[in-house]
């Protein structure tokens, strides 16, 4: 298998014989690949020796965890794949959660792993781990690798299907001695697979039948998810909404896919979604899902989910198609392929009685809090962030209801400017992307909203925020509660707080140790000040606001509701 | 309705792929009625031949959940074409020595063949479709029935005009 002493090609013409870690590096740059995110270890020091020599930014972050988050919301961030490299065994397990984070919401990464020398696999040998059969279920694809010789090509195939079709995270697992054995310089070889393709253009006839129900509707609805932002599709949804005049909701990793200042914008749907875009929904005689894939957090309970409507669903994905729901014009393909080609078969319709419907419902529920108490209100701290950064932020979160409140109170106007984990709802995702994202937009203004047990999670990513001198702001929602959790227990189990509560630190001391700047902010009246501080800093800065302990996010659908059964409205009333 | 589903899949000969399939039909809580492998006429390629129960939005989902697998090449779905499907089963029944000529006559009857005998028992080898698969095992059961292996369903399209079995 390993050539240790490579002997002349049968040509007669001299091949050049590199080790196996250099032709990893090599395809690596050839695919394009200038930064990389990930941890050393005992198998992958070869790999990593070759790496000193390459034109590749490397960041070290404190856990591999970190890394996957990392290299997610570097890809989230600027379209590009990420990369993560993990040592075997712990390594390696420890990539599962962002592996999983990135599969479920669609993310292109790639993965590298060692992996212990061929002959000692399945001997329990030291850091062995099955990293294959522990990941296959959260990445897109992945591959051990036992001949050298297939490492380049490999490589380039991890690539092209992390990145086509509905992406996702594919990893390469590498035994040590692929990295050390000498293999033949990487031809430029053929991708060879036979079982994956993927199709952009959408059938004809299928987006003529969608256009026709598009131009007889009287009360249609476009929902569009992630998958927009992933196809680069923002402009093709703003096009098709303006010739055909629709009103456009958006899931929480829709966000910033069609801008929420327009007045067709109805914000975001589902459990925590607007009043005014869930009773759309359920009142639509049309809903066009365009990349989404109607989660049960959108939908709330299945059986009376837009009751009224016949639906289009436009995704690359067949899979996700009659998933959940029964589609009745099923459209596959690339969306900003078959968004364009929709628009050009749609007609302008006034719908004034719909849209004096909606205006309706914006009036009597747009989103409220309670403006007159004398505790900080994280709405308001949102609001406040919106308002100094002009809304123009890249805001990244972690996952609960700081998560929420942003995805409410951040109106977000491009596409990419909005990094959160949606479908895995992985707490600890806020500091290691808002440091991916930093690397991918150096020089531009990334704020984590994060919330204190989120944070909790992975806040050790602030040495590496320091190390890299990224100048990322955290505004923790500190409520000493897993809020989110919090919130069902009280409505839910009899306001029985079970286990959680926290004892936190003070986060502007820890800041401080890491090297980075830390701001308490106890009263309102301080919120703006820091906040202003906070955006003038260039060195990573912590903002730990004490919120209004019990807040909660408002309007909600509980779990198995349907979508217009929505609690909170009541108190939205009592606050007009 | 529920209803039985004969899926044929074309993968790629590589480690790892018998357990990327058994592990999708686990994690999405489809149930596997019977899974069979081997190898195609191209080496680079195995044939899995999967039977799944549910109905047609689940079986749907089974088929593209099954295509969307990078090593997966082709997936068919049997049901409502014309296919031979057949089981094979070793089968060992008790063989009471007063019972011994009827028994080997309904082997006789099911076209099954001894492969192996000894003072107490008969193995028997049936194939067929798997409704004559049942019948024989019922039809043993009176005798005793010691051990019952079975490979489950293996199929292919018919193309031919006429079906000569």
């Amino acid at each position: 298998m390993s050539t240790d002493s490579p002997s002349q090609g049968a040509s007669g013409t001299k091949p050049t014989y590199k080790p196996g870690s250099q032709i990893i590096v090599d395809t690596l740059i050839e695919q394009g690949v200038d930064t990389m995110f990930g941890y050393l270890g005992g198998v992958v020091l070869p790999f990593f020796d070759k790496l000193y020599d390459a034109p590749i930014r490397f960041i070290n972050p404190r856990h591999e965890q970190g890394g996957t988050h990392m290299a997610d919301a570097y890809a989230r961030a600027s379209g590009k794949v990420g990369v993560v490299v993990a040592t075997s065994g712990p390594g390696a397990t420890n990539l599962v959660t962002g592996l999983a984070t990135a599969m479920m919401d669609s993310i292109p990464i790639v993965a590298l792993t060692g992996q212990v020398r061929t002959e000692l696999i399945g001997n329990d040998a030291f850091q062995e781990a099955d990293t294959t059969g522990i990941t296959r279920p959260v990445t897109k694809h992945n591959v051990i690798v036992k001949d050298p010789n297939d490492l380049a090509r490999t490589i380039r195939e991890a690539f092209y299907i992390a990145s086509t079709g509905r992406p996702g995270p594919v990893l390469v697992d590498l035994p040590v001695d692929m990295q050390v054995a000498q293999v033949e310089a990487a031809k430029p070889e053929k991708i060879k697979l036979p079982g994956y393709g993927v199709r952009t253009h959408g059938h004809s006839r299928q987006i003529s039948t969608a256009a026709g129900a598009i131009n007889e509707s009287e009360r249609p609805v476009l929902y569009v998810g992630g998958g927009v932002i992933i196809a680069n599709a923002s402009d093709e949804v703003r096009q098709l909404a303006a010739k055909a005049h629709l009103p456009v909701t958006m899931t929480l990793l829709g966000l910033g896919s069609y801008d929420q200042r327009r007045a067709e914008s109805l914000d975001m749907l589902g459990m925590h979604g607007t009043a005014y875009a869930n009773y759309a929904v359920q009142e639509c005689d049309l809903l066009i899902a365009v990349g989404a894939r109607f989660e049960d957090r959108v939908t709330g309970k299945l059986k009376t989910f837009a009751p009224r409507a016949k639906i289009i669903h436009i995704d690359i994905d067949p899979a996700s198609i009659s998933k959940n729901v029964r589609v009745d014009i099923p459209v596959v393909g690339d969306a900003k392929m078959i968004l364009s080609e929709l628009a050009k078969e749609v007609e302008y319709r006034q719908r004034a009685e719909w849209f004096a419907k909606i205006a309706e419902w914006k009036a009597k529920y747009p989103l409220r809090y309670d403006t007159g108490t004398e505790t900080i209100k994280p709405q308001y701290v949102i609001e406040e962030v919106h308002r100094q950064t002009e809304g123009d932020a890249t805001i990244v979160t972690g996952v609960g209801q700081h998560q929420m409140w942003t995805a409410q109170f951040y109106k977000f106007n491009r596409a990419r400017q909005f990094i959160s984990s949606g479908g895995l709802g992985t707490m600890g995702f806020g500091l290691p992307a808002a440091i991916g994202a930093q690397i991918a937009l150096p020089g531009q203004l990334v704020v984590d909203i994060d919330g204190d047990s989120s944070f909790n999670m992975t806040l050790g990513e602030l040495a590496t925020a320091v190390q890299y001198e990224l100048p990322v702001k955290v505004c923790i929602m500190n409520n000493g509660y897993m809020g989110m959790v919090r919130q069902w227990q009280e409505l839910f189990y009899g306001k029985r707080y079970s286990c959680s509560s926290l004892k936190n630190p003070d986060y502007a001391t820890v800041a401080r140790a890491f090297g980075a700047v830390g701001i308490t902010v106890d009263k309102k009246k301080d919120v703006a000040g820091a906040i202003e501080k906070m955006l003038a800093e260039t060195k990573p800065c912590v903002v730990d606001f004490r919120i209004d302990r019990e807040e909660n996010v408002w309007p909600m659908v509980a779990a198995g509701k349907s979508l217009d059964e929505m609690d909170g409205l009541d108190i939205f009333e009592s606050m007009a | 309705m529920e209803q039985k589903h004969i899926i044929s899949a074309l993968v790629q000969n590589q480690p790892g792929v018998l357990a990327h399939v058994a592990g999708m039909f686990a994690a999405r809580a489809f149930n596997i009625d019977s899974l069979t492998v081997g190898r195609t006429e191209d080496p680079s390629l195995s044939r899995m031949t999967i039977v799944v129960v549910g109905d047609d939005r689940v079986v749907e989902q089974v088929r593209k959940q099954l295509a969307k697998i990078i090593s997966v090449v082709k997936v068919q779905d049997f049901a409502g074409k014309d296919v031979v499907a057949r089981d094979l089963m070793l089968i060992s029944v008790a063989t009471p020595p007063e019972k011994r000529s009827e028994i080997l006559a309904l082997i006789e009857m099911f076209k099954g063949k001894v492969v192996d005998i000894g003072p107490k028992f008969v193995m028997v080898e049936v194939a067929g479709p798997e409704s004559k698969i049942e019948a024989f095992i019922d039809a043993c059961r009176s005798y005793g029935v010691k051990n019952v292996v079975r490979t489950g369903t293996v199929a292919m399209n018919r193309h031919g005009k006429k079906q000569v079995d």
